[in-house]
């Protein structure tokens, strides 16, 4: 299934592909456009990160089908490490899919998945 | 030992314009709306997001992503706590939650508002909210905390 990227995702350079296993990856390469503080990607450019790999994921995890309105009811970001002037990696674990609500993690890491620069905790509601 | 009253350096105003000069906060286009500080010391800080067709979440509905207010809602809760203690220190933001309460209205500038309500020798704890025209009826909540990284 194809992925459409919204606007904002457009905006900031976000790609889709695959790993090896066939899970979505989403990427944001690196340029002054992503800068907060001097040297490293702003806090927000990886929140909006974060969530976009979670709405496609789901999107994709629900099908063309399922005619479900996504909206946000929470996220909660942490931020691990200082994300610096590289390409960053994103991808999300649907939790649980319920008729009403999906629970999604999403992580985000530059050099190693096992050392992850931020990580979204959503609640998503499912409007049918 | 006593305490030694330390003038405010910190000057916000001057800080957005140079933080909105270049990198992400350019990207959004958010700008300077508001700051000050409440009785006891406390302060809190306001940026103004104005609506762009190129920010939004889906076409269809015009409703402007959420990635861009994040971003707007941790500057001006950064910015809080820079008011509180007076003085620019480099700090981390350890995690931040945001609440939807309901979609921006398309077309309308989106007003973020964040305050430093504790901090301690390391931790600096804040929330805000982000309205499009009325602060009474608040899009989305934030609180979140930050770690002073030099302490």
């Amino acid at each position: 299934m194809a992925i459409t990227l919204s606007p904002y995702a457009r905006t900031m350079g976000f790609e889709t592909s695959r790993d090896a296993e066939g899970h979505l990856l989403m990427t944001m390469p690196y340029s002054i456009a992503m800068r907060g503080r001097p040297g490293f990607v702003h806090g927000g450019a990886l929140a909006g990160l974060l969530e976009t790999v979670a709405y496609a994921t789901l999107s994709e995890a629900l099908g063309s089908d399922d005619k479900a309105v996504v909206k946000p009811i929470n996220v909660t970001v942490s931020f691990m490490r200082g994300a610096t002037e590289q390409l960053t990696y994103a991808r999300a674990t649907i939790e649980r899919l319920g008729r009403r609500v999906a629970n999604v993690e999403a992580i985000a890491w530059q050099d190693d998945p096992e050392k992850p620069v931020a990580v979204a905790q959503m609640n998503v509601m499912l409007s049918r | 030992m006593t305490a030694t009253p330390i003038a405010d350096t910190f000057d916000p105003v001057a800080f957005i314009a140079m933080a909105t000069r270049s990198g992400h906060n350019r990207t959004i286009g958010s700008r300077y709306h508001a700051h000050g500080k409440y009785p006891d010391g406390k302060g809190w800080c306001e940026l103004a997001l104005d609506y762009r067709e190129d920010l939004v979440s889906d076409p269809e509905t015009g409703i402007l992503a959420s990635g861009p207010i994040l971003t707007v809602m941790d500057m001006v809760t950064s910015i809080s706590i820079w008011l509180t203690t007076g003085i620019f220190q480099p700090q981390a933001t350890l995690d931040l939650r945001i609440d939807y309460l309901r979609p921006a209205t398309p077309g309308q500038t989106v007003i973020g508002r964040g305050e430093c309500y504790h901090i301690t020798r390391s931790v600096a704890f804040v929330r805000g909210i982000a309205h499009d025209g009325d602060p009474a009826k608040p899009i989305a909540h934030v609180a979140g905390t930050y770690f002073f990284t030099a302490s």
